[in-house]
């Protein structure tokens, strides 16, 4: 693990050229963002990688906004930079989920839109952004086009990217009030990925009963687990403990964790099944306007 | 192949015939003879290679040269102001942290960032952004009361304040 292969590397000025670039160079180019991912890979000598394209430092591409009705993170918004901005602030599941990814090192140069861009079961971003409803922002030689965060990552390491494309920004419709969200990934350490991840945002009518759930399962399948089961079987009650344990079994119900090094199938469910009840815990005292903080667990 | 101009601890060095997706923790050891910043994994996982751009500790094993210019680079033998140490380094000697010391830089600049962003750290603040390095020897606990020792000699320092810390 000293050098990567040699490659061709390229800089180009600006999104377009880097756009034009990307199309020319066709499938064995990839974009380099904060390279978190991608150095380690090339070490690896994984895949048949010719050409770099360095976006990393291309303008305009790192802004993060918090407008009246949504919130923008563009794709090089690194997540040290999202957990300490206005966003997170607004939005307490977005700072567990950028404040908690790997550790300090990893955070000041890892990117949003490189994280997604992996389609890796294992991350964060994904599944955080589908409690949110998020839209991915892309763009490429066909011009812009814009695709639910859901309909994304296709399967393990797969995306709707074509090449040429590359993700330009993130869009996050901001919940209404009364509404809250949290997330927690379970990590062995902090330079490793989850063993099992828990997402859920709750949002309550002014008696405490739920209107709106959207959860999400992460790093026990090819890619984020979702349930509209579970979500329905939220809406309409006060999320006691109960609610909260048997909507936790519908969605875990839906999911084969893979045994690996991380544990066994049996191990992530349980750990699932505690996830899920602490998550909907901290959602539903955000929602009810408590201002909590919450980072990753470690075993 | 590339070359490459950085500002490394203030001083500006051009490196040519570089490949130009070098990682710069190879331009650092082998250009450049700054062996204080170490190799441990190569892949992202110890931060035995840390070091910092424009004040932010980073992994130079995860980072290329190319992406590094026109930042200010600083590295273990940059930290100290001349011949006063910085007081990370005074404590790291006091309280004798190192066990064999292969990981130490990289504790050191990270730590060095952390009191930078947060110069009274808590204990939890510490084991949250000391996180992403690994010591083999095991050195976490004296690695923490070196990290509030310097902490409290820098705010002894910012009072102006003179004398032995008790
Ligand atoms: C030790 C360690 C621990 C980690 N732990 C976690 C964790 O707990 N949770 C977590 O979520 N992540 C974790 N990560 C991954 C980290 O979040 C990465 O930063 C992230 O997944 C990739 O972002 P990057 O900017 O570094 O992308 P790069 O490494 O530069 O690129 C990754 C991939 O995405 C492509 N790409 C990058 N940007 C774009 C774009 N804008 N459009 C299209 N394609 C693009 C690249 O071509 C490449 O294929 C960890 C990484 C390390 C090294
Ligand atoms: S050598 Fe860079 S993280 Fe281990
Ligand atoms: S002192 Fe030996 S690895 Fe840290």
């Amino acid at each position: 693990m000293m050098y990567p292969a040699p490659f061709r590397y390229h800089r180009p000025e600006n999104l377009n050229a880097a756009l034009q670039l990307l199309q020319r160079l066709g499938e064995d180019a990839k974009p380099l963002a904060g390279g978190q991912t991608l150095i380690p890979m090339l070490k690896m000598r994984v895949g048949d990688v010719t050409d770099l394209v360095d976006i990393g430092r291309l303008p305009d591409l790192d802004e993060i906004q918090l407008g009246e009705s949504e919130a923008r993170i563009g794709a090089l918004a690194t997540h040290a930079r999202i957990a300490a901005s206005s966003v997170a602030q607004r939005l307490p599941s977005v700072r567990d989920c950028a404040g908690g990814i790997a550790d300090a090192q990893v955070r000041a140069r890892g990117t949003i839109g490189g994280s997604i861009s992996t389609g890796d079961p294992s991350t964060d971003w994904a599944p955080m952004l589908h409690t949110m409803a998020a839209i991915v922002e892309i763009q490429g030689p066909g011009g812009k086009r814009e695709v639910a965060i859901d309909d994304f990552i296709t399967d393990a390491y797969t995306t709707v990217l074509q090449t040429g494309e590359l993700v330009t920004g993130v869009r996050i419709p901001l919940p209404p009030a009364r509404s809250g969200g949290a997330y927690i990934g379970y990590k062995r350490s902090a330079p490793a990925y989850p063993t099992a991840a828990v997402g859920i945002q709750l949002t309550l009518d002014e008696n405490d009963v739920c209107i709106a759930a959207r959860c999400v399962l992460s790093a026990v399948a090819s890619r984020p687990v979702t349930s509209a089961a579970a979500d329905a079987a939220l809406v309409g009650t006060r999320l006691t403990e109960e609610d909260l344990r048997a909507a936790g079994e519908l969605i875990i119900a839906d999911t084969n964790p893979p045994a690996d090094v991380r544990g066994s199938a049996d191990y992530k469910r349980s750990v699932l099944r505690g996830l899920f009840l602490q998550v909907g815990a901290k959602a539903l005292q955000r929602a009810k306007g408590e201002n909590i903080e919450g980072e990753h667990n470690y075993v | 192949m590339a070359s490459v101009k950085l500002e490394i601890n203030g001083e500006t060095h051009t490196v040519a015939d570089i490949a130009a997706d070098t990682p710069l923790l190879w331009v650092l050891r082998d250009s450049l003879g700054l062996v204080g910043t170490k190799y441990g994994c190569g892949g992202g996982y110890c931060g035995a290679c840390t070091v910092q751009l424009d004040g932010q500790a980073v992994r130079s094993c995860s980072v290329t040269a190319v992406a590094a210019q026109g930042k200010h680079i600083t590295t273990i033998e940059g930290l100290a102001n001349g011949d006063e140490l910085h007081p990370l380094q005074q404590a790291w000697i006091e309280l004798d942290v190192p066990q064999c010391g292969y990981c130490q830089a990289g504790q050191i600049m990270n730590a060095a960032a952390l009191l930078e962003s947060n110069p009274s750290p808590s204990d939890s603040d510490i084991n949250r952004a000391m996180a992403g390095n690994i010591c083999r020897c095991g050195c976490y606990v004296r690695i923490k009361q070196a990290i509030q020792q310097a902490s409290s000699a820098l705010a002894f320092n910012a009072m102006g304040v003179e004398g032995e810390l008790s």
